[in-house]
């Protein structure tokens, strides 16, 4: 296994009107378990169903119903933990958080306030190949998802959908080591990254099963090392959460505006109010929730329906011992086996799909031009094609291995087989049958490939005279000989037959 | 501890519970005869006592993820005041 060392990235510097400013980011990421059933309830967690039809009434808060807890969700927490290298607890708890919402019929949210399944973890953010970011992950916990309103339907009423209610999350907290919007959409691009390896939440940003909030505030330069020689809060500044967050564009967008926003504040020598707000995609601006700050008092107490949930050594172990190989085990395993560059790895292992095509299409072959092919190839004609995921792809990796050898063994030469790899895409087939049947194969028989460079010669007496003199227009013939031969010459002999005749 | 009167009135708003202004003086000595109560078992001492959340030895009922509810969306709503094309309908909110 090949041990990468990374750089740690510049943190970003905004430049205020009085002196720098430098940010200082943690995230907190509401994750939708992937299960088939809720976490305290039999109902299904299938997205776009009937408005309340997938919800029993343990999700609806009849009285007297009680949740049991669906275990595979639990497993999935476990196994997001051990994926992020965290510690698991043998013993957690659920609490209630209070407050009302009209899509919280109970009243309460279950959670886990005091002591939360996993611990402390870590991700290695990418940046760029060689540097890359160390996010501290303080804690992941389980709890429920609340149900969906939606206020369009109606001038005067708003409309309550409870599918989603009771669905388990993992909320991810990180610690403030995120220093810039870039940093912060790449962390979530590799937790997104981590979570669909480990099958634990499928990342759907649309779909909302992937949120986050951000808190963001400002510290002048060298503040930030004070705080982690210490771990003491008092040297970073004030923050603010945003709410809510599914796109990495927005995230971006409203990191950068927060700061500023706050960067002004102080150098008016005003304070920033510690508060939740909301990114508006519209007008690109945050602004206060304020309705969330009054009933910010959640007054969370352990849940009475609930007895601690207690795991298994052996269990957690049993997860541990089959969990797949992770994004960066895999990237470094491409680039040891494979001799791929960081870059091209990184690429190939972004999606399970991609790494696994590329391995089947690699196999036994050059690596590198396997990866050139994938990546450039195939993966271009992919976007072309209506930006067609790697899974949709008309070309197998056993198709593409094939065109990969015929390169190989100089039957064809690359520029037909370019050609043979659009035929493939497009009416599919043996690759091996095809250059066969329509004739691609590379000419090597050096007798054909004189004839028709003599022809060119004798026709040409002109250009003989200037190439002769200029020995950079030999160039010219071998285009001649490429054309005549419809490109199947292979160009490395008519170099050598050129050279040797005019030189 | 002591629960004054504007203690007792954030407690019913964040509970959602109207108190006419005049009755809060009296809440808020019953809150303090309530925690009064529970102060007195502060003098316990406790000290490496684990905790007690239940009093039966039993470990966490646990579910297998199988779908084994739902379909049941006229009973879900047959309670609501108010219900339209399947939804929940309820006074307008919103952030």
């Amino acid at each position: 296994m090949l041990d990468l060392t990374y750089d740690a990235p510049e943190p970003k510097v905004i430049a205020g009107a009085k002196h720098d400013w430098e940010l200082v980011i943690g995230m907190e990421v509401h994750a939708q378990v992937s299960s088939k059933a809720k976490l305290f309830s039999g109902a299904s967690t299938q997205f776009g169903a009937e408005p309340n039809s997938n919800v029993a009434f343990v999700d609806a808060a009849m009285p007297g119903m009680l949740p049991v807890i669906n275990e595979f969700c639990v497993e999935q927490a476990v196994r997001t933990g051990l994926g992020l290298k965290a510690q698991i607890h043998l013993k957690s708890a659920f609490d209630r958080k209070n407050y009302f919402y009209p899509d919280l019929p109970q009243g309460y949210q279950i959670s886990q306030l005091y002591e939360p399944i996993v611990g402390e973890g870590e991700i290695l953010v990418d940046m760029e190949p060689g540097i890359a970011r160390k996010v501290r992950i303080e804690r992941i916990h389980l709890e429920q998802d609340a149900g969906k309103s939606i206020h369009d339907m109606d001038p005067n009423m708003s409309f309550v959908d409870l599918n989603r209610t009771g669905v388990a999350l993992m909320e991810i907290v990180s610690r403030p080591d995120i220093r810039g919007p870039e940093e912060a959409a790449a962390y979530v691009v590799k937790l997104r990254q981590i979570l669909r390896y480990l099958g634990t939440c499928d990342g759907n940003m649309q779909n909302g099963n992937l949120r986050a909030d951000v808190n963001v505030s400002v510290c002048r330069p060298g503040a930030y090392e004070k705080y982690m020689e210490t771990q003491d809060f008092s040297h970073l500044g004030t923050r603010c959460e945003i709410k809510n967050m599914n796109s990495m564009r927005f995230i971006q967008a409203a990191i950068d505006f927060e700061a500023r926003r706050q960067i002004r504040i102080l150098e008016e020598g005003g304070e920033i109010v510690q508060e939740t707000r909301l990114y508006d995609p519209d007008k690109g601006e945050t602004r206060s929730m304020r309705s969330k700050e009054e009933a910010h008092d959640y007054r969370y107490f352990p849940c009475p329906d609930l007895l601690p949930l207690e795991l298994e050594q052996a269990w957690v172990d049993d997860i541990a011992a089959h969990l797949p190989e992770l994004p960066d085990e895999k990237k470094a395993r491409f680039m040891a086996d494979y001799g791929l560059t960081e870059y091209d790895a990184s690429v190939l292992t972004a999606e399970t799909a991609s790494a696994a095509f590329f391995e089947k299409a690699a196999d036994g072959r050059d690596g590198k031009l396997a990866a050139n092919w994938v990546i450039n190839e195939l993966f271009g004609r992919l976007r072309k094609d209506g930006d067609k995921d790697i899974t949709e792809s008309p070309v197998s990796p056993e198709q593409l291995g094939k065109v990969i050898d015929l390169i190989k063994s100089d039957t064809i030469s690359g520029k037909i087989a370019k050609e043979l790899f659009e035929i493939v895409y497009t009416e599919g087939g043996d690759p091996e049958e095809i250059v066969e049947a329509r004739g691609m194969k590379q000419v090597t028989d050096t007798g054909a490939i004189e004839a028709a460079l003599d022809e060119i010669i004798a026709a040409n007496p002109a250009q003989v005279e200037k190439a002769k003199e200029n020995p950079k227009l030999a160039g010219w013939f071998v285009g001649q000989v490429m054309k005549a031969t419809g490109g199947k010459a292979n160009p490395k002999a008519v170099n050598e037959l050129v050279q040797k005749k005019l030189g | 501890m002591s629960i004054d009167k504007e203690t007792a009135a954030k407690v019913a708003k964040l509970a959602r519970i109207k108190v006419e202004d005049e009755d809060l003086p009296a809440l808020a000595s019953e809150f303090n005869a309530v925690l009064g109560f529970i102060e007195q078992l502060g003098e316990v001492d406790v000290t490496g006592v684990e905790p007690m959340v239940s009093v039966t030895p039993m470990r966490l009922k646990r579910r297998e993820d199988v779908v084994t509810d739902g379909g049941q969306q006229e009973k879900v709503l047959s309670n609501a005041p108010d219900a339209r094309e399947g939804f929940f309908a309820v006074p307008k909110v919103v952030e």
